[in-house]
């Protein structure tokens, strides 16, 4: 609870609502052309909370960051800063209903 | 009594006639959209929209075929729903849950099956196109207890149907000719992770798009004794590959003449490439890396769209001269194009915008505007007839 109240405000810092809502639409509609619009499985793996239960955060961050090699998940760090990554690792692990 | 039966039959007829008047279905068409799990019918003689239907699911990469006497869409969600709609009555005729994920379908020849690519579990199901019951089931094993999701699902004459193993690394044919048991032809080793293919709408070729090496995998089905072969082998050499934010799309790719066009993987370029001899004659730089490269019915122009970010763009190529002739910026996330028969209009899906914009393509000019809801794949009932859609 103390943890939440914490980083809560430290992400809003550095990525806006207005920002949050964009990076919502990026993981469903266009994360989701692989991993699903509801983010069960494509061509590429499962990303619900469930799915990713045994990944830590790094390992997430990171996957997004640089991409899997061979794979055809490409880096995205071109394109999202560190903190929209962090939001967005932290978005996929949440639990509860998405839209 | 003979009598008195058809003046019974007459009466039946005309009282049961509908208000409305009756239509043909050749000018109509659907639109997905795809997060309010909603199906668009729309017509484009006057470019309207005609009814909303609820209750398929979830839509993301869903796409549709149509039933011989066009009356019909079978809608593929990415779900694994199977729903029968009738387009004339704007509602689900059936539905059914036929597996945990899929990516898309297919429907024979003779119209009598349908056919849908599994990611889980890998492998293709086909159904009776009447009441949507399972006919058979073809698990896609590509070793002992190994199942691959399947990709590039197309119908083939001589009732067939074609698919891709990604994980497999292999191409099936499916003869159909006796339903319940499909007689099954393998191709292995046709190249790394096949991510998509098309068939030519001839019928003869079959061509897989490969995400894990510069080339193609190309099959003759007028000649499938002499397999695979790579065509357009390392494509990319050259230069650089960029990351790929969203897979190019082979279906409805562009043939023009004796010409192909095609999108190239991590490129900002669409390939041509001889269509006789499988060779490439030139590459054409556009503003982003191509999704969908589709040819206006006539041949004449190429139209394309692009992937994340570069995804507000249309570009217009010329056929004749390979030049670019024009690059509309329709808005917010361009997922998709679909000509009109003859191809004198093309109706654009901008999602993020949540509309559909509606082309001449002769000026270019933007005729007409259409709300929808996040609105991805069109498909006009003219597919109906169409070998591979």
């Amino acid at each position: 609870m103390t943890l939440c109240a914490l980083t809560a405000p430290a992400i809003a810092d550095t990525v806006t609502a207005q920002r949050q809502s964009q990076l919502r639409n990026l993981v469903h509609q266009d994360c989701g052309s692989c991993h699903g619009m509801r983010l069960s499985g494509g061509l590429g793996p499962a990303l619900t909370p469930a799915a990713l239960a045994g990944k830590n955060h790094e390992f997430l961050f990171i996957t997004i960051s640089e991409g899997r090699a061979g794979t055809p998940m490409p880096p995205w760090k071109t394109l999202l800063s560190k903190p929209e990554i962090d939001w967005i690792v932290n978005y996929l692990k949440s639990p509860g209903e998405k839209p | 009594m003979r009598h008195f039966l058809l003046l019974v039959m007459f009466t039946v007829l005309v009282g049961s006639a509908p208000a409305a008047e009756l239509r043909g279905t050749g000018d109509l068409g659907v639109v997905v959209q795809r997060a309010s799990g909603q199906l668009l019918v729309v017509e484009h003689s006057n470019n309207t929209r005609l009814a909303e239907i609820d209750g398929l699911g979830d839509l993301s990469h869903a796409s549709v075929v149509f039933s011989r006497d066009q009356r019909f869409a079978y809608v593929f969600g990415r779900d694994g729903g199977l729903t029968k709609i009738d387009i004339l009555t704007g509602s689900i005729v059936k539905r059914v849950m036929q597996s945990g994920n899929s990516i898309g379908g297919a429907i024979s020849q003779d119209g009598k099956l349908v056919a849908v690519s599994n990611y889980e579990p890998g492998g293709v199901r086909v159904f009776d196109a009447d009441t949507l019951d399972l006919v058979a089931d073809i698990p896609a094993e590509y070793a002992a207890g190994k199942f691959s999701k399947t990709v590039g699902l197309v119908d083939a004459p001589g009732n067939r149907f074609v698919f891709s193993l990604y994980e497999g690394n292999q191409i099936w044919i499916a003869d159909m000719t006796d339903p319940q048991r499909p007689a099954i032809k393998r191709f292995d080793d046709i190249g790394q992770a096949p991510y998509d293919a098309l068939i030519t709408s001839d019928g003869r070729y079959y061509i897989a798009g490969l995400f894990g090496e510069d080339s193609l995998a190309l099959l003759d089905l007028w000649h499938p004794e002499q397999g695979v072969r790579k065509i357009l082998k390392g494509y990319a050499r050259h230069d650089e590959k960029l990351p790929v934010y969203k897979m190019p799309h082979l279906e409805g790719w562009a043939m023009a003449g004796d010409e192909a066009f095609l999108p190239a993987v991590g490129q900002h370029k669409v390939l041509v490439m001889n269509a006789r001899t499988w060779q490439q004659e030139a590459e054409i730089e556009v503003h982003g890396q191509p999704v969908f490269v589709m040819a206006r019915p006539d041949g004449r122009q190429v139209w394309v769209n692009f992937a994340f970010p570069d995804n507000d763009r249309v570009q217009v190529i010329d056929v004749a001269s390979r030049k670019i002739i024009k690059t509309l910026k329709p808005g917010k996330a361009v997922l998709h194009m679909e000509f009109t028969p003859r191809g004198e209009h093309v109706w654009l899906s901008v999602r993020d915008d949540n509309r559909i914009e509606v082309y001449d393509t002769q000026s270019l000019d933007k005729l007409a505007e259409l709300p929808a809801s996040k609105p991805s794949g069109i498909f006009f009932t003219d597919r109906a007839h169409k070998i591979g859609l």
